[in-house]
């Protein structure tokens, strides 16, 4: 997995609140092997018009906003369906870190897999903060993971709140299975209480 | 005396192997389910070279990429499909978990197969590659969905780390009136709490509304918990719960069923338990409900009109409002009644299981399909029994394609599209932008409001069509 530490880089306004992962990674292109690479499905119906065709008006399609490496979303940003394809578009296309009020559940889990930082920060700033990213396109903004910081575009620094485990992992860009796989005596010997205590489990349709 | 607990926090502690520094948890997973759209997550196991830990208590089923023409794996027409719900029986085969394929009888949408086979247990901790796997909470069980590096946790470990979310109850007040499903309330409480209200949070539903609904009903309002944004939905265990049970393929049974009663019967949140956030919905206040926007929130019961976002303040929403409004080709003031509609999706994991076909074939017998409209049975178990009864000859009867069971139009993966521009009243659980095919219009709403559009050929109040006696 890549480690995130610190990143400066341009920041896109996405302006919409509840982009679901359904908008971010379309069902249809769910199939194909990870190896192949998800970066040209990310927001795909809302950047292409028809395959190929740009739609003019998307904020990924504009000139500085391409290089953005940093979104600044609203509300409840990757809601919907467990799909970690979204992840892959973001990370694929070299988005390293979303800034959002909320997330959903199962993408922000998702996304600390593959060493993407997601950062939670009050609605009015966030509000504030995307508007100074649509006066003055190509604006910079520095997050930094040990720290817990973000510069935002005027200079202003706010610190943000993380769980402790998920700053680690992503610092260190440990791997939860070979983690898990360290506890395996454990694991088996829960697993025959738990058996013991519920012996019906083993049951098999007849 | 103990500290009261909710019905969460000892399904969560009975499956606690140990906790970090962090205050993560590592739980064991009683049962795994996999479905085709679980294939990227074998992959990376094959990528690590390891095995399937429990294939003894992983369970698959295709269901996203299917074709609802035939279930011959010829007819997926789509080579990607085809190769994801092959890799499905050729993983199985390999690992040797248990998989209700194309050909069995028992094949079906993930989330409907589970407790119709009595996988889904009460007290158990069940994990699904799938957002919807909330649906199993309604038998009792804590039940999360994960993405795919987390299934490949699972696979290889039976376990999974997590945060311990918080807990809401939302307690249903109330009888339902006529024509108020469980469809209506969930969207109610969706509405009510917002998309991503109840994030972070597991919510316990409870209430007199909630215990008189039959065990379908709850895996409804289980089913769209996600909706909210909650990490699980679930529902105490009570008699219904385990005459439903009784008599499952996988449900315990003779000795064995009497101690797993007993088991059960302690799961339900001792009183006074505390809970991190309440919210109570009076079931009697309801009506038949209706989604107008891109988001499950975004919801009205059918008496009422498209919002008008001039009335809302800038900044709080009106942008949002605009660009849904202009997304979905609706004007402020209009009457939902006065919504046409192109076409009706009657299927899903939310509302395609055996009781939502009889209300929906209750309404469709009373006319003909004025537009083009689909039944998919949540699984092929539920097609017989409806055929069983009749149904697929109303449906048929009354200008309704008949299909074979799959997630189908619900999102579109199987080629079962929404065209651009095009409305559909659809019974699943998800009206993005997009979610039934590029530029596609979906409303929500229950398997007998949809039913009654397809006659009306616009949105309608189905009460207008079975009467208010
Ligand atoms: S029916 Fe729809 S919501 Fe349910 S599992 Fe299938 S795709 Fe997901």
């Amino acid at each position: 997995m890549e480690r995130f530490t610190a990143l400066t880089a341009i920041a896109a306004p996405i302006d919409q609140a509840n982009i679901d992962t359904d908008q971010i990674a379309p069902a249809r292109f769910l199939r194909r092997p990870r190896a192949e690479g998800y970066q040209d499905i990310l927001f795909h119906d809302l950047r292409f018009t028809a395959p190929g065709v740009e739609n003019p008006d998307f904020i990924l399609n504009r000139a500085p906003f391409r290089q953005a490496r940093i979104l600044v979303a609203d509300r409840n940003f990757g809601g919907g369906s467990s799909r970690e394809q979204a992840v892959w578009a973001l990370v694929d296309s070299g988005i390293r870190c979303v800034v959002a009020v909320s997330f959903g559940d199962i993408f922000y889990n998702n996304a600390v897999n593959h060493g993407l930082l997601l950062v939670r920060l009050d609605a009015e700033l966030l509000r504030r903060l995307r508007q100074a990213l649509h006066e003055r396109p190509g604006s910079v903004i520095s997050v930094d993971l040990r720290s817990q910081t973000l510069v935002a575009p005027d200079g202003t620094t706010y610190a943000f709140a993380i769980e402790a485990a998920r700053k680690r992992r992503l610092l260190e860009g440990l791997d939860a299975i070979g983690l898990t796989l360290g506890h395996m005596a454990e694991i088996a010997a829960f697993e025959q209480g738990y058996q013991a205590r519920k012996p019906w489990l083993t049951a098999r349709p007849a | 005396m103990s500290t009261p607990r909710t019905m969460f926090d000892k399904i969560w502690e009975e499956h606690a192997i140990l906790e970090d520094e962090d205050g993560n948890t590592l739980l064991f997973v009683a049962r795994h389910l996999a479905h085709d759209g679980s294939y990227h997550a074998f992959s990376f196991l094959d990528e690590r070279g390891l095995p399937v830990r429990r294939p003894d208590l992983t369970y698959a089923t295709p269901d996203h990429g299917i074709s609802t023409l035939s279930h011959r794996i010829e007819d997926i027409d789509d080579p990607d499909q085809r190769r994801v719900v092959t890799g499905l029986q050729r993983n199985a085969e390999r690992h040797g978990f248990t998989l209700f394929g194309l050909d069995d009888p028992r094949q079906g949408i993930v989330h409907v197969v589970g407790p119709e086979q009595g996988l889904t247990q009460p007290g158990l901790l069940m994990v699904c590659g799938d957002s919807h796997t909330s649906t199993h909470g309604a038998l009792g069980a804590l039940a999360f969905g994960i993405g795919a590096s987390e299934v490949c946790h699972v696979l290889a470990t039976q376990t999974i780390w997590q945060r311990r979310p918080r807990t809401m109850r939302v307690t249903v007040e109330g009888t339902r009136p006529r024509c108020v499903t469980a469809k209506d309330v969930i969207l109610a409480i969706i509405a009510r709490i917002g998309a991503n209200g109840a994030a972070g949070h597991v919510v316990e539903y409870a209430g007199p509304a909630i215990r008189a609904m039959s065990v379908e009903e709850r895996l409804t309002v289980c089913n769209m918990s996600i909706e909210a944004g909650a990490r699980a939905g679930m529902i105490a265990p009570d008699e219904t719960t385990f005459a439903y049970l009784e008599g499952r393929p996988y449900a315990p049974a003779g000795a064995e069923w009497e101690r797993a009663v007993a088991y059960w019967r302690s799961l339900p949140s001792d009183p006074g338990a505390r809970f991190d956030a309440e919210v109570t919905l009076d079931a009697s206040a309801l009506a038949p409900m209706v989604t107008w926007g891109n988001s499950p929130e975004d919801t009205l019961p059918v008496t009422g009109r498209i919002p008008d976002p001039d009335q809302v303040e800038p900044g709080a929403g009106r942008e949002t409002l605009r660009a849904t409004l202009d997304y979905m080709g609706l004007s402020p003031g209009t009457r939902l009644v006065d919504v046409p509609i192109d076409q009706v999706f009657i299927g899903s994991c939310t509302n395609a299981r055996i009781e939502d076909l009889r209300a929906a074939a209750e309404v469709a017998r009373r006319g003909r399909a004025v537009v083009p409209a689909m039944v998919s049975p949540g699984s092929s178990l539920v097609k017989r029994q409806a055929e069983a009864e009749g149904l697929d000859r109303v449906f048929r009867e009354a200008g309704f394609e008949w299909r074979e069971s799959g997630c189908s139009m619900c999102v579109g993966m199987n080629g079962d599209l929404v065209p651009a521009g095009k409305r559909c009243a659809s019974t699943s659980n998800r009206n993005f932008r997009g979610r039934q095919g590029r530029g596609s219009r979906t409303h929500l709403m229950s398997p007998a409001m949809a039913a009654a559009a397809a006659l009306r050929g616009r949105i309608t109040d189905v009460r207008e069509i079975l009467g208010e006696a």
